[in-house]
């Protein structure tokens, strides 16, 4: 399921008119369960401060309505109803939590919403404050995570594409303005970017050794070296060393995980998708280039 | 304290990088409250999924977040593909900061915008593509 158009479940704990509130132990418990699972969680008091969010949303509601829950009505204004939960006789924080942990789950599987266990939300943020547009990760990336808008503008498209925990192409952004929110340390992480960052020499991956594929290439080739050895040699731990090492430099240059190296695809296709991303890149400039000289002689004939 | 904007905790549920004592301070402290809240699993993952209910709550109104460093919060918010007006925004950043000074300013009246301030913009729409690169 594309994660554009991907169905979620939201959990709306009611504590408003013609409820008891819950005990803080119970709220935290129940909060705290659903969101391990992955659901999102809204507290309110009142039905008004709910927002309609459309048909992407199921909305299971829960609260201590005593045995008298309130008319379905109110929650089925908000999006596709998964009813209302009464949990006035459900026993301690913990089974209640766990009950509509489950239930919750039971609701995604029923209604093939998407499932947030599935995928680790890792990817490109771009900061369009320092964006110049210039393509280098659009180039760069062999996954097919960049394109470009209608407008020729870059943007993260195929999110799930990107090899989590490598952050390559922020590396190769000469303005800094590729973050990965969940990454170690600045400024890839969305902290400010300093004068000394931009100076850094971690910062400035020379482009064309990478662009070229023959990293790649070396990379995949000794990989498929120490594999034979690998195969050939009774000492595994000595043949995982080789491999291990070949690696390091790439590693700290770039910090790219050794898994992403390691399955890495043959030499033919990295090349193959180096061109791609090259003349796609190559294409939004040219495009970018063709409107900014139309918009200065409109009356020129195109090309 | 009066309700005047909306408030956000994200639970980074897919990465360790808030530490879970400043994540459940923050959490325990929003549950002992009064306040309306929204609980998000994953901001990073509602944001890929240009999530509705994410979109909907980027409409003007005041937010309080607590999540991470501002400046990837505010891009995350632009890429449901909503313009986002930064002067209602308000980042508390649970990276840095500690669980009860994010819990003091999800809780005081007091609202702080704090998004970065910049001229550039997000593309609003969105090309599908179906990608050959897997």
């Amino acid at each position: 399921m594309s994660l554009a158009v991907s169905k979620t479940l939201r959990v709306i704990i009611y504590e408003g008119a013609g409820a008891n509130a819950l005990s803080e132990e119970k709220r935290f418990s129940i909060v705290g369960e659903l969101l391990s699972r992955g659901f999102e969680v809204t507290r309110i008091f009142e039905w008004e401060n709910l927002q309609k969010v459309g048909e992407r949303i199921r909305t299971l509601v829960i609260g201590d309505f005593g045995g008298n829950p309130p008319e379905e009505h109110k929650q089925t204004e908000l999006g596709e109803s998964s009813g209302i939960y009464d949990i006035s006789r459900d026993g301690d924080s913990s089974e209640i939590s766990q009950i509509v942990g489950e239930m919750s789950e039971k609701i995604r599987a029923e209604n093939d919403l998407f499932d947030h266990k599935a995928w680790k939300p890792w990817f490109p943020v771009i900061d369009y404050d320092r964006c110049t547009n210039c393509m280098q990760c659009l180039s760069f990336c062999l996954f097919g995570v960049y394109g470009v808008s209608s407008e020729q503008q870059i943007q993260v498209q195929n999110q799930d594409n990107c090899k989590t925990n490598c952050p390559a192409c922020s590396r190769v952004c000469p303005e800094a303005a590729i973050m990965f929110p969940k990454y170690k340390s600045g400024p890839i992480n969305g902290d400010e970017v300093s004068s000394e960052d931009m100076q850094r020499e971690k910062m400035k991956v020379d482009i064309s050794s990478l662009l070229g594929g023959d990293i790649y290439d070396m990379l995949r080739e000794r990989s498929e070296r120490a594999k034979s050895r690998f195969s050939k040699e009774r000492d595994s731990s000595k043949a995982l060393n080789e491999r291990q090492k070949c690696l390091v430099k790439l590693q700290k240059d770039a910090d790219i995980p050794p898994e992403v190296l390691m399955s890495l695809p043959s030499p033919d296709e990295i090349q193959k998708r180096a061109v791609a991303a090259s003349e796609k890149a190559e294409a939004a400039r040219k495009a970018i280039a063709d409107k900014a000289k139309d918009t200065e002689n409109p009356d020129e004939p195109a090309a | 304290m009066g309700q005047n904007c909306r408030v956000i905790y994200c639970h980074c549920a897919h990465a360790r990088i808030i530490s879970d004592d400043v994540k459940k301070e923050v959490l325990e402290g929003l549950c002992r409250s009064e306040m309306e809240w929204e609980a998000v699993s994953d901001l990073c993952e509602m944001a890929a999924r240009k999530d509705p209910a994410l979109a909907a709550l980027v409409n003007g109104q005041n937010l309080k977040i607590a999540a991470c460093y501002p400046r990837a919060v505010k891009w995350l918010l632009s890429s449901t593909g909503k313009n986002v007006d930064i002067s209602t925004i308000q980042v508390c950043n649970m990276r840095t900061q500690t669980g009860g000074d994010v819990l003091g300013e999800l809780e005081q009246e007091a609202f702080e915008a704090n998004l970065p301030e910049g001229k550039g913009k997000a593309p609003v729409e969105l090309i599908e593509e179906s990608s050959e690169m897997h």
